[in-house]
């Protein structure tokens, strides 16, 4: 692996070198490594680019990572990973797309993740995206995660794209079944022309399931972000979903909410907030010797901490 | 040492109010208290002083320095420290951060936490908390004063330090003053209404309708006001002018 592979491994999974326990690392298209454990085997589908990831019941405590590596320009790739996840597992899956392009075409990576999540399990989902390179060539990843949460079952899933993705498409697709929690939390910061839009679409089917889906975002420079929620409570259940965003300068931000309940017993909440930085807070901060970039920093910083 | 040399503040819309008019005020004490009925121009005095409204007249000196035209951030780092009467909110800034950001350097959590105690917040449930609306109004009232007590600069501003500190004793504020003061041996100014943060100044400027209208020694000034020289509408619980 060069050291631009290493610094996108670093950037998307925190990772310095090949981490402990299961992981599969897809750079340029193919495999450049690959590690099954006892409770986790990961094998490549046959069919079709992408892995099927099988956690044994009662894996407790065990992590995934699966990051992909992308430094070739013009590169366009859609790959599909499932994870079937047993009973009564506590685990922890990294995944992250990086993207260095220094080329003049687009590279491109779209990822379809889908969760099979059994009975009384736990899954943290932790997906970062991050691109860089000095080229022309657009840096574009379209994920798509797909969840399943069977009875009893709580994924939180957190999704963080901060620095160097010029276009985004996320989809997201929740379907939960009796006593299921999901909770989303969404970090997105876009600058310059780039353009992220987010779906998330959330039913709430079993009896007593819940969802949380937050996002705070921030719109700099000339970029747009749209944000798109849709749950819908079809038994007794309870949805919230917020979204909070910071614009600045020329940006464009909107939060288009879209509740529905099924079922008179479905308690249902949305709040959406969009405005620039309150000028007071600025101040605050140079009261203390910030100058203002400075404070401006610190407040988007804090923001999606 | 802050000398306010002939300062006016005006607003120019349709009723053209004069908020400030002519005003000569040298701040060398320990303790100055500035009091007088609300919209008499004491915060806009105050927040002139941090560089937050600019004069439309006159010169501010600090420590013989022409400071008029600074920046906040220049007066800042120049000692000028204020402390806001309503408190900032943020999303995402803990407590650890705006005191280490106050106190500019790389301020240990145990650093941090002495300066929460000394404004009598238990510092362990505070200091990873957000200084955001999950806060009570007095619990950021104090924060807002440790960040001024974690700057330790040579002239602090409180724009009405007691209000929201019920839960706490004014004693315990006026002992944080105090102990600033050994601190730092600088000039701190209190906007206050409270008779007994008054009581500890050493000079009482009494500001209304944009003027000085009286300026003393304590024991000169405050028995006057005690007395009801100036009109107070609500003087329980030791306000003098409410």
């Amino acid at each position: 692996m060069d050291e631009i592979q290493k610094t996108l491994l670093m950037q998307v999974a925190d990772l310095h070198e090949v981490p402990a326990g299961a992981y599969n690392i897809r750079s340029n298209g193919e495999s450049a490594g690959r590690h099954s454990t006892e409770h986790i085997e990961i094998v490549p589908k046959e069919d079709k680019p992408g892995i099927d990831i099988y956690i044994k019941s009662g894996t407790q405590r065990e992590s995934v990572h699966i990051p992909v590596l992308m430094t070739q320009t013009g590169l366009k790739e859609l790959v599909y990973n499932d994870f079937h996840i047993g009973e009564n597992c506590d685990i922890t899956i990294i995944a992250g797309c990086g993207i260095h392009n220094s080329g003049s075409q687009a590279s491109e990576h779209s990822g379809i993740h889908s969760f099979f999540v059994g009975k009384n399990s736990r899954v943290k989902y932790v997906e970062k995206h991050y691109g860089s390179g000095e080229g022309t060539g657009e840096r574009v990843m379209n994920p798509e995660t797909i969840v399943n949460l069977d009875e009893n079952s709580y994924m939180e899933m957190d999704t963080v794209q901060i620095r160097g993705v010029d276009s985004t498409d996320r989809v997201t697709r929740a379907k939960l079944a009796k006593n299921a929690q999901l909770i989303i939390k969404e970090k997105l910061m876009t600058h310059g022309k780039q353009k992220a839009t987010t779906h998330f679409y959330v039913d709430l089917d079993g009896e007593d399931s819940s969802t949380n889906v937050i996002s705070r975002s921030v719109a700099k420079e000339h970029s747009e972000q749209t944000f798109y929620s849709h749950i819908n409570g079809n038994n007794k259940c309870a949805g919230h979903s917020e979204c909070d965003a910071i614009i600045m300068d020329n940006a464009v931000v909107r939060a288009i909410p879209e509740i529905t309940a099924n079922s008179i017993d479905a308690s249902l909440i949305h709040e959406a907030a969009i405005g620039k930085i309150a000028g007071e807070q600025l101040i605050k901060l140079m009261t203390l010797g910030l100058t203002e970039a400075q404070a401006e920093e610190q407040i988007v910083n804090g923001f999606l901490k | 040492m802050l000398e306010l040399k002939n300062i006016s503040y005006h607003v120019d819309d349709e009723n053209g109010k004069d908020i400030l008019n002519h005003i000569d005020l040298k701040i060398e004490d320990r303790f100055t208290a500035i009091t007088g009925p609300n919209g008499g121009g004491k915060s806009t005095l105050a927040k002139m002083i941090a560089g937050i409204i600019q004069p439309t007249e006159g010169r501010i000196f600090f420590e013989g320095q022409d400071i008029t035209k600074l920046s906040i951030t220049e007066r800042a780092n120049l000692g000028i420290s204020f402390a806001f009467q309503q408190p900032v909110r943020f999303k995402g800034i803990t407590v650890l951060d705006l005191i280490r950001l106050a106190a500019g350097d790389k301020l240990s959590v145990e650093g941090a936490c002495k300066y929460l105690s000394e404004v009598g917040l238990c510092a362990r449930d505070y200091i990873n908390r957000e200084v955001n609306g999950s806060l009570s109004g007095g619990e950021l009232k104090r924060i807002e004063i440790a960040t001024v007590i974690a700057r330790g600069m040579k002239l602090s501003v409180f724009d009405e330090p007691e209000a929201g500190i019920d839960l706490w004793s004014f004693q315990n504020l006026i002992k944080v003053f105090e102990k600033m003061h050994d601190k730092t041996q600088g000039n701190i100014v209190i906007i206050s209404h409270q008779e007994r943060i008054l009581d500890i100044a050493d000079k009482i400027v009494v500001i209304a309708n944009g003027e000085i209208q009286d300026i003393g020694a304590k024991d000169e000034i405050l028995p006057g006001l005690l007395s009801g020289n100036l009109e107070c509408k609500h003087n329980a619980g030791g306000c003098i002018h409410g």
